[in-house]
């Protein structure tokens, strides 16, 4: 039987730990490179002067920075506290290693969620509407914790070099960007080009995001929604499984 | 566990860490009672900070079992009791000192208002308050070392494991540090020390275990220890004038001759005679003697004549 007492108590220390992450983490180099200007000249690199109307480029790039962001922070945290000699200090005290993870999660999540407020406002400024605001509120939140928890995926090599992480984590996110219907949609791409934009979580995002601002998707909403919290468990379990095993290594 | 343990803090059986072919710590076993300051005393490479990285739960024992106040070493319930300074260890550079002791105490349930009393009397008994808003990036090694303490004891622990606390600190820091874990271990705290300070050891702890590779080889008082290690006393000497150590290990007596600053160390079985010796040897020589000083043996030397015997027995 689960005990409450003790998950409520573990939750409340993610929380601080979030809270310490936001505090030390959000202002970092890495996190502002890697998290929030990459993105947007990418972005802007592949849109510019190619004549796309508002509907379709504001679904794109707020795809394309919830994925950055939210995945800019939860990767760096455990290499980052273990290169600079504060992880071993925060594992020996009562929490466990999940609630850790869980912490770096929250505070990664929150920065994705809150940076992509960015593009929602620009878009609406400029003229788009959304049109089913609930499910689209739904979407984000989900998509940045799906996002935050896979950051948390890349940092499972136990290696206490950021740039190391950063580098792995790029190697990811950069052809994931590219199969996920931000610069093509999905009905554009041919069949093989669809059967690799399914292994994507971002593609279920852009999918919503095209529906509630396009007002049509590819897929059914509920779909999409299903499969992103399927991929936020499968981030969440691998995670959790698998630092218990490296966490210990870094020290 | 029955009321017989009690008075048991710190319980460790056959506890044993490999990485690899390599034996770490290699199934050692101790007690540590309520109230101890027990010190873990070793060359570096021991296995001191992998035992203490077992005890508090940070990497898990390859075999054997230890508890902490009857909790399994490394679970919340260990955790919750229990301080830590580990070795080498740093608060958030970007956080102050305050936020960093706040956060602590979140992370082990402590309300707010009681921490901030604490962390206040902390600070202040540590000379830390008056700085206690600058960001840790700000402080000086012995500043940050001070506030790590702080932070392990902001939960008020009745077990606190310390490594390698003062090791490359300013007097003054290590002073007030020690100042600390005496006091706090005359309120009744159990302290598990690690430390390859002789001197800090022997005159701070109530028991030290001697630790080298990985093995336990003496647990027992510094004075008993020190007083076990027969045929290890010695003869302070120093002249007006350059003399060879040669020269001074062929005087009768001496069985082993050590240059420390301007003057040596002549090991003996029977340093009266020596002192005779020495006497003559100076005045047939025309040299002068600044000072002489009979020394019984020292944890350190204890602690060399431990470790060797062990790697002549390998």
């Amino acid at each position: 039987m689960p005990d409450v007492a003790m998950i409520l108590q573990q939750a409340r220390r993610s929380l601080a730990i979030a809270y310490k992450d936001i505090r030390i983490y959000y202002s970092k180099g890495p996190v502002i490179i890697f998290g929030v200007l990459f993105p947007v000249f990418l972005f802007l690199s592949f849109t510019i002067g190619r004549h796309l109307s508002v509907d379709f480029m504001i679904p794109g790039l707020l795809g394309m920075i919830l994925f950055f962001t939210a995945t800019s922070i939860s990767p760096i945290v455990v290499p980052w506290e273990a290169q600079a000699r504060t992880l071993e200090r925060l594992m020996s005290c009562p929490v466990r290693i999940e609630t850790i993870i869980i912490g770096d999660i929250f505070a990664s999540f929150a920065f994705g969620a809150g940076i992509s407020l960015v593009p929602i406002i620009l878009g609406l400024f400029l003229g788009i509407t959304i049109s089913s605001p609930l499910i689209f509120a739904i979407a984000v939140i989900l998509a940045a914790f799906c996002f935050a928890s896979l950051g948390t995926v890349f940092s499972i090599p136990p290696t206490n070099m950021p740039s190391t992480v950063n580098m792995i984590s790029s190697v990811v996110k950069f052809p994931v960007v590219f199969i996920s219907g931000i610069f093509i949609p999905l009905n554009e791409l041919p069949a093989w080009g669809q059967a690799v934009a399914y292994i994507s979580p971002l593609t279920y995002f852009t999918d919503i995001a095209r529906y509630s601002i396009q007002g049509r998707g590819h897929l059914p909403v509920a779909v999409d929604l299903l499969v992103l919290l399927a991929f936020t468990a499968l981030f969440l379990v691998v995670a959790m499984k698998l630092h218990q095993r490296t966490m210990p290594r870094r020290i | 566990m029955g009321p017989m343990n009690n008075d048991v803090a710190i319980q460790v059986i056959n506890l044993t860490k490999r990485y690899g072919e390599v034996l770490a710590v290699d199934h050692i076993s101790f007690t540590v009672r309520k109230g101890e300051l027990f010190g873990f005393l070793g060359p570096n490479g021991a296995g001191k900070t992998t035992t203490v990285r077992m005890l508090t739960g940070v990497i898990r024992a390859s075999e054997g079992t230890a508890s902490v106040l009857e909790y399994e070493a490394g679970s919340l319930n260990a955790k919750q009791v229990t301080g830590v300074v580990p070795e080498m260890a740093n608060a958030y550079a970007d956080l102050s000192a305050w936020d960093n002791l706040m956060l602590m105490s979140e992370l082990y349930g402590i309300p707010a208002s009681v921490a901030r009393e604490r962390g206040t009397s902390l600070m202040q008994g540590i000379g830390l308050y008056p700085r206690k808003d600058s960001l840790v990036k700000t402080y000086s090694k012995g500043m940050k070392q001070r506030l790590i303490l702080c932070m392990a004891l902001v939960s008020d622990p009745e077990v606190l494991f310390l490594d390698e606390p003062t090791s490359g600190l300013d007097v003054q820091s290590a002073r007030l540090i020690k100042d600390l874990l005496q006091s706090l271990n005359a309120k009744g705290k159990t302290i598990f020390l690690t430390t390859h300070d002789m001197d800090e050891a022997n005159q701070l702890c109530n028991r030290v275990a001697i630790i080298n590779e990985g093995k336990i080889v003496a647990i027992d008082a510094p004075e008993k220890l020190r007083m076990a290690t027969s045929g290890m006393h010695s003869v302070e000497v120093s002249f007006d004038n350059m003399v060879s150590s040669e020269v001074l290990a062929n005087i009768p007596g001496v069985n082993t001759v050590k240059k420390l600053g301007d003057k040596w160390r002549l090991y003996t079985a029977n340093p009266g005679e020596l002192v005779v010796s020495l006497i003559t040897y100076s005045s047939s020589n025309g040299l002068k003697i600044i000072s002489l000083n009979t020394l019984s043996p020292s944890l350190e030397d204890a602690f060399i004549a431990l470790t060797e015997k062990r790697e002549k027995d390998a």
